[in-house]
């Protein structure tokens, strides 16, 4: 069973991994997917992020922007980061469990605005 | 948005900065190849996209809740912060947003301006570089003092009251702190209160409509108005006459004011930092300066010690403004003399930094060799003069002192005379005329000037 966590923001993948409050955290493995849930954090933190990854032994990362210095400690603590992810989170997720899903993809080919 | 505009992307290409153009609903339109590079998007990619989601930035518009506001309100707008591009490189950034105006001046974009500062803030990592560059030098700690508080106050927007003796650097003080504020890009306009009469001053910092008095033309800005967004900077502040300060205290709290001979009231957006070289609490107790100004003011304080209180910064003082000038004049001088330095580490400079840096700039100038002589230095130093020295704290009073004469006899400076009593520096003259002299009362009588008598009951008096 794998563990994933999107940082989200409203109806899309956060922008920014450090400036998220939302997360969105999905159990999946070949034979499906358990329900998502939702936390919201007291106060955007990338450290307080990372930490919580790491408790909650998150085995894949979806986010949007992440610095360097964080997404090389997530990869040490061998969590899967696909980075850079512009769109929906629901069409992120879909693509992430299903394996399809690759760093900096955008989502929005031919959606039009997105209203943050 | 489209049909209103000329072709942008070449126009774009022209911006020494990444710019792109938003529409209406803050999609992107465009980007010049600046952008595309810091950003690590090329615009096939994410034309169509909301901007900030290419952008990343932490200025407080991840919700595009600033390219709204200027869509709504058509004011231009900057925030500072930094962005994340694709690489996960985190870049230090100033947003410039401003709106784009179709016609009829419906607003039907923004021109999103993306300055990469990175640079800049390399450049001043350090705060001794960081000072240098900004002109205050000082390793003692009470600089340090003011130079820890210095980014503290810059980064807020609150009235910064500046005091210290004259030449201590106030206006250096006051322009580094609008340099490092966020109103950098905008004005810096200083005027001085002391400098002109009650209605001329009035019309300098308000401004004044054509008709308002004889000779008043047409309309003029005042300085006020000249300093949009940017600061304003109010130097002596305590010679102010007490009318003006009413009106200052309107503009302070209201943020508003009326042009002489004007009806309609005008609104602005400026930072005051005021400076005094006078006791600004005691000008309130003699009724000479109002009390509800001095503590709008006085919201934050920064207090530049005089000279004589920064120990050891007068070397480095020396040996700045030594190179500053021989350069200036071209000059091949390389220090000072050892009897010289005596001499200047000695003096105790009620001009202060203006002062030194005078002396230097006559020594330089009157010097042959490649070391600044005792002779070079100018000779008042070595006279025993009445000066006028201004109060080094707003809580001091004014006071007139006795400059630190040298001593002839030995060229060697009194330092002494600064904190002991006259008991004290007399004992201390015979102890160490009796040293030159090897204990030879005689000879000490003599060069005291005394007679044997007066050397032996003075000796008598302090225990010798």
């Amino acid at each position: 069973m794998r563990k994933l966590l999107i940082p989200i923001q409203g109806d899309y993948v956060a922008p920014r991994f450090d400036l998220a409050v939302e997360l969105l955290i999905v159990r999946f493995s070949d034979d499906g997917q358990e329900e998502p849930r939702t936390i919201i954090m007291e106060r955007p933190s990338e450290e307080a992020l990372c930490q919580m990854i790491v408790e909650e032994q998150v085995t894949d990362l979806v986010c949007g922007g992440i610095d360097e210095v964080h997404y090389n400690f997530l990869l040490w603590k061998k969590v899967d980061v696909i980075d850079g992810v512009i769109g929906g989170w629901c069409r992120a997720l879909e693509k992430a469990v299903c394996g399809d899903l690759k760093a900096g993809e955008i989502l929005l080919n031919g959606e039009g605005a997105l209203a943050l | 948005m489209a049909a209103d505009s000329p072709d942008l992307s070449s126009l774009l290409e022209g911006f020494p900065h990444p710019v792109m153009i938003l529409d209406d609903s803050c999609r992107i339109i465009t980007m010049n190849r600046l952008m595309e590079a810091i950003t690590g998007y090329a615009i096939q990619q994410v034309a169509g996209l909301h901007g900030e989601l290419v952008v990343r930035s932490n200025t407080g518009n991840n919700r595009g809740q600033l390219f709204m506001e200027v869509l709504r309100s058509g004011d231009p707008s900057t925030a500072r912060g930094d962005m994340l591009t694709c690489y996960r490189r985190r870049i230090p950034i100033q947003y410039t947003i401003s709106a784009l105006l179709g016609k009829g001046g419906r607003r039907v974009g923004l021109m999103v301006v993306v300055e990469d500062t990175s640079a800049t803030e390399a450049a001043s990592s350090t705060i001794d570089d960081e000072q240098q560059a900004n002109g205050l030098i000082g390793y003692s700690p009470a600089m340090r003092k003011v130079f820890d508080a210095i980014p503290v106050l810059a980064k807020t927007d609150a009235s910064v009251l500046v005091t210290g003796e004259t030449g201590t650097g106030k206006d250096r003080v006051a322009e580094v702190l609008h340099r490092k504020s966020e109103r950098a890009r905008f004005p810096f306009v200083k005027i001085n209160c002391g400098a002109l009469p009650s209605e001329l001053l009035e019309s300098e910092l308000f401004g004044h409509v054509k008709g308002a008095f004889t000779g008043a033309t047409r309309n003029k800005p005042g300085k006020f108005k000249l300093a949009e967004k940017g600061t304003i900077f109010l130097t002596e502040i305590g010679d102010m006459p007490l009318p003006l300060q009413v009106k200052l205290l309107t503009v302070l709290d209201d943020k508003t004011f009326v042009p002489v001979g004007g009806e309609r009231e005008l609104t602005i957006d400026v930072r005051i930092v005021a400076a005094t070289h006078r006791p600004l609490r005691e000008q309130v107790a003699k009724g000479l300066f109002r009390e509800d100004l001095f503590y709008r003011l006085n919201v934050l304080h920064v207090h530049l010690p005089a000279l004589r209180e920064r120990e050891g910064d007068v070397q480095y003082l020396l040996d700045h403004f030594l190179q500053k000038y021989a350069k200036a004049l071209g000059k091949t001088v390389v220090g000072f003399s050892s009897d010289a330095v005596i001499c200047l580490l000695g003096y105790h400079y009620p001009g202060n930094v203006r002062e030194l840096s005078n002396i230097v700039e006559y020594a330089v100038n009157m010097s042959k060799k490649k070391k600044v002589g005792k002779e070079d230095l100018p000779p008042y130093l070595f006279e025993k003069t009445q000066v006028q020295g201004a109060a080094s704290t707003e809580n001091r009073q004014m006071s007139v002192q006795e400059s630190e004469p040298m001593n002839e006899q030995s060229g060697a400076p009194d330092y002494r005379r600064q904190q002991q009593s006259w008991g004290d520096i007399e004992r201390q003259l015979i102890v160490d005329t009796l040293k030159k002299n090897r204990g030879n009362r005689t000879k000490t009588a003599e060069s005291l000037e005394w007679g044997r008598m007066k050397l032996w009951r003075k000796m008598q008096k302090y225990g010798l």
